[in-house]
């Protein structure tokens, strides 16, 4: 099971490229013209993270997360969930990069094999930024009322994350 | 909401630095985030690319469209009013797939073309308009490329060993948001 799972990633682009063969796809040209899109997703996010990274680190430095986590410990422990991602849970769904600069900050400093650090990557890599997308589909679609939406998409974003921490606990913890 | 979100993180980090006797490292971190966040960008741009690649191979064998494919019968069942319309079902069934493959940049464009196809059909749709929110919201993800890529920056043993989690996870998301809009659509008034 163990190789499987390190070979996920390669065992996957050769999946991908038997079916390319077979369907006469030029494999070269279509990766490079995605990987052209992949550099201009990271050129388009990189002016938000160099703003939001400065805003998450002197949030980080100030000893204020720290304190929240201390008055919010009992709960989350009672919840199962590592208070140290506090901070990541409360941005997601208003911030994508904002969440991914406290999850990088968290892998960083925990290790990306830790506990909590998995955790963090498990919940970023399950969840969405709920508040932006509800804005972009209501807009484009030129509703004003949201109706249920919001409470809907928090129950599913509350969901994610207790069973990201339950789940990372269950199989590495 | 944005730039409040951002003014009151430094304006609480400023005060409470303060506070908490703090103000040394509050002063260098400002700058030492900035270069972080570059050098982040940097460390995981190659992995992000890479599997950028690997979705525009995917897309171009036709994996999104027999998974959109696959997807119609259950989209029918979760969108009855809009599944009516043949091109709504489409870009439905499209926006569904590229998230699942992860492809951002082909799953938004289908997804509003789908929001308006449902507005479009007045109030009876109105449910299943916040029905797609809520599925795009509780994000669906089969290969969770740029998290991953952030573990292999940070020297994870493998990267992508997390994703048997992500899909659990992904999978009590949408279960609680098919749910909760279940009970929300009958007590909305």
């Amino acid at each position: 099971m163990r190789p499987l799972l390190d070979l996920s990633a390669p065992l996957l682009i050769c999946l991908i490229c038997i079916a390319a063969v077979f369907q006469g796809v030029d494999i070269y040209g279509a990766m490079v013209c995605g990987a052209k899109k992949g550099l201009q997703t990271v050129l388009d996010i990189l002016p938000a993270l160099i703003v939001l990274f400065p805003a998450i680190y002197i949030l980080r430095a100030s000893g204020l997360p720290e304190l929240l986590c201390r008055l919010l410990s009992p709960v989350f422990r009672l919840l199962g969930i590592p208070e140290e991602t506090a901070l990541l849970m409360l941005l997601r769904p208003m911030s994508g990069s904002g969440a991914l600069a406290a999850a990088s900050e968290l892998i960083a400093r925990y290790g990306a094999d830790s506990l909590i650090g998995r955790t963090a990557a498990v919940m970023i890599g399950s969840s969405e930024t709920t508040f932006y997308v509800i804005a972009v589909y209501f807009a484009a679609a030129g509703v004003k009322n949201s109706r249920w939406a919001v409470p809907a998409a928090l129950c599913a974003d509350l969901a994610c994350f207790l069973s990201s921490a339950w789940i990372c606990r269950l199989l590495w913890g | 909401m944005f730039s409040f979100l951002l003014f009151a993180i430094l304006l609480l980090s400023t005060l409470f630095s303060l506070i908490f006797g703090t103000s040394m490292e509050t002063g260098s971190s400002l700058f030492e985030g900035a270069g972080k966040a570059v050098e982040f960008s940097l460390s995981i741009g190659g992995g992000i690319c890479l599997w950028s690649a690997v979705m525009e191979l995917m897309e171009r064998c036709g994996v999104a469209s027999a998974i959109s494919k696959a997807l119609r019968p259950l989209l029918i069942r979760l969108f009855p009013c809009a599944a009516r319309d043949r091109e709504t079902l489409d870009a439905l069934s499209q926006n569904v797939s590229a998230n699942l493959l992860g492809l951002g940049n082909a799953a938004t464009p289908a997804g509003i073309r789908a929001a308006k196809g449902i507005a479009g059909l007045g109030a009876k749709a109105e449910d299943e308009l916040c029905l797609l929110v809520v599925l795009n919201t509780a994000s669906i993800q089969l290969i969770p490329s740029t998290i991953a890529a952030v573990r292999a920056s940070s020297g994870a043993s493998s990267a992508f060993d997390i994703t048997p989690a992500v899909w659990i996870s992904s999978l009590f998301s949408v279960c609680a948001g098919l749910g909760a809009a279940a009970v929300l659509r009958r007590l909305w008034r």
